[in-house]
């Protein structure tokens, strides 16, 4: 070993204790901001310390990808709205997955007939999960965009031909694993894992997009830590289990606060069942003009926001803190009630809610907000649904039943934000909005707000 | 790879994955999405694995193609994820005195 690959490894060392820090001073606001700057001195440093400690011998590919790539990873940085967060984070585990897959194929190129068994089967894992997560991320980011209907996409057989589809892909791999001479074998797996990631993401609801985005995650982090494996690298292994294990906790933490399985998310095609269970929420909705509303919230001495998708898509996270602050300014206590699944990835709202000034310090969780409502003069709900569905605890027969979700409807008063009359993306009914304590304020979300603050202003 | 080198990779996994499991439970649901967007940016490491094919000594032009685009969309998620990730962050670190004063960009309208 000379002088130039211990101090490689020596970057690498660096970089992974780096990388831990930096995960662990995630965990407060105040420390998170530092801690990723210190994740870029580990990342720097490993690149240093590759460049230093590899033979390379031709830095033209080296340099172009790293100029291209900065460029458009920079522009990304500046320019991605946070509205547009989920696509931008599908996207990326989809960069991530394709260079695992990528360095996979490559080294198979190269150096399959000197690989050993335990190598051999790293490798086929690593190009098995980079390319379904590429081309599932690819759907994802997609359906996310609005390039591909949201909806969930179903056939006849659907769960059998993907079974077909799954076993043959893994079929190929244990063939290439016992025979690495047949090259055939291992481009099979590629390809079908290409198509598997495609069929296993098109089949789930943009509702369910949450769970999606974390185990995409989870499979992006799992693929660069068996290229660890592969290249018997330390570094690559500790990033890969962080990512992976990242994922994989937020998809736990994702389900639970739906209710529902793993499975159930992946092959339940949710949405799709949709009119049956929710035949008689009967009743009337009632309409509350903007002047009412806005003497409602003005004279209230509590005030709780419920902030969905709908905020997302309206983009009128400005304008509800605009609201926030003039009635704030009347005396009345705002707060923030923030689900876990509101939105289409962990965290959406808060970022949005951040992005507009709003103090996190108000920004509340499902739990320490629930005891609240019944002391809440009104409930202002923008653009969510599913996750303010009585139904869900109080009707056993429903599609969410047992899903964990704002009590709203205990609040004195509730007034519901909403595009339409029509319903929420998983097509369920929605008996809060038949509630005598329900008024229903129709139209786009952001106008609204903004039209709202004047009529506060004019109370 | 070798037995003892694949069983020291094994325990590099197995602690990792515990130690990931210990760190990333603390993180709280407010910061969710920075997580993930930074989690991301950290396994852009498999960056350093594209280098060595992009460029390093004993691979054809073929692998050095393959490494290329590696490196490329490795970068993106390296320089695009930290990138992002700050910017989620810094918004998280404003106080409230701060927050009155800045107007709203979504205000128009």
């Amino acid at each position: 070993m000379n002088l130039a690959i211990y101090f490689m490894e020596a970057t690498y060392l660096t970089a992974s204790i780096l990388f831990i820090l930096s995960l662990k001073m995630m965990s407060h606001p105040d420390t998170a901001r530092r801690g990723m700057f210190l994740a870029e001195a580990g990342m720097f440093a490993a690149i240093v310390g590759t460049l230093v400690g590899t033979q390379i011998v031709s830095w033209v590919w080296i340099i172009a990808g790293l100029a291209v790539g900065s460029i458009i990873g920079g522009w990304m940085a500046v320019t991605v709205p946070m509205t547009a967060m989920p696509q931008r984070t599908a996207l990326s585990h989809a960069f991530g997955a394709l260079a695992a897959a990528l360095v996979g194929i490559g080294e198979f190129v190269v150096k399959a007939h000197e690989m050993g068994t335990v190598t051999r089967g790293a490798l086929g894992f690593e190009v098995m999960l980079g390319a379904l997560t590429t081309t599932g991320s690819l759907i994802a980011a997609g359906k996310l965009q609005g390039l591909i209907a949201g909806k969930p996409i179903q056939f006849r057989g659907q769960n059998a031909l993907n079974l077909f589809i799954f076993l043959g892909m893994v079929t190929s791999f244990a063939y290439f694993w016992a025979h690495p001479e047949v090259v055939a074998a291992f481009y099979t797996m590629l390809g079908l894992a290409f198509v598997f990631g495609v069929m296993l993401v098109i089949p789930i609801g943009s509702a369910d997009m949450p769970v999606v985005m974390s185990l995409l995650n989870s499979y992006a982090g799992l693929a660069a830590a068996a290229t660890g494996f592969v290249l018997g690298n330390n570094v690559l292994i500790i990033a890969g289990t962080l990512d992976g294990f990242s994922g994989f906790i937020l998809s736990v933490l994702m389900c639970k606060a739906m209710n529902r399985s793993i499975t159930n998310v992946l092959f339940g095609g949710f949405g799709s069942v949709i009119a049956e269970a929710s035949a008689d929420a009967g009743g009337v909705m009632r309409e509350i003009n903007l002047e009412d509303a806005a003497m409602q919230l003005a004279f209230a001495n509590r005030v709780v926001f419920v902030p969905g998708y709908g905020l997302a898509t309206a983009q009128a996270q400005h304008a509800v803190r605009e609201l926030a602050e003039l009635l704030e300014g009347r005396g009345v206590t705002v707060k923030y009630a923030i689900h876990p699944v509101a939105g289409r990835m962990p965290g959406h709202m808060n970022v949005l809610l951040a992005e507009a000034n709003v103090p996190y310090s108000a920004l509340y969780e499902m739990e320490q907000i629930n005891p609240e409502f019944p002391s809440t003069d009104v409930a202002v709900v923008i653009g969510a649904n599913d996750v303010v569905n009585p139904d869900a605890r109080d009707n056993p027969k429903s599609l969410i039943a047992g899903m964990p979700i704002l009590e709203v409807d205990r609040a004195k008063s509730v007034i519901v934000l909403k595009r339409g009359q029509g319903r929420g993306f998983s097509g369920l009914e929605n008996p809060l909005f038949f509630k005598p304590c329900t008024s229903m304020l129709y139209g786009d979300a952001k106008s609204t707000l903004s039209h709202l603050a004047q009529a506060v202003q004019r109370v | 790879m070798n037995p003892a080198a694949l069983i020291a990779s094994v325990y590099v996994f197995a602690l990792a994955a515990f130690l990931g499991y210990q760190v990333i439970s603390r993180v709280p649901p407010l910061l969710h999405t920075p997580l993930m967007s930074a989690t991301n940016a950290i396994s852009g490491i498999s960056l350093i694995g594209s280098l060595v094919l992009a460029g390093a000594k004993g691979y054809p032009l073929p692998a050095h193609i393959l490494g290329f685009v590696a490196v490329t969309t490795a970068t993106i998620n390296v320089v695009g994820g930290f990138g992002i990730t700050d910017r989620m962050l810094k918004m998280f670190g404003k106080r409230k005195p701060e927050a009155a004063k800045a107007p709203a960009k979504g205000a128009a309208q």
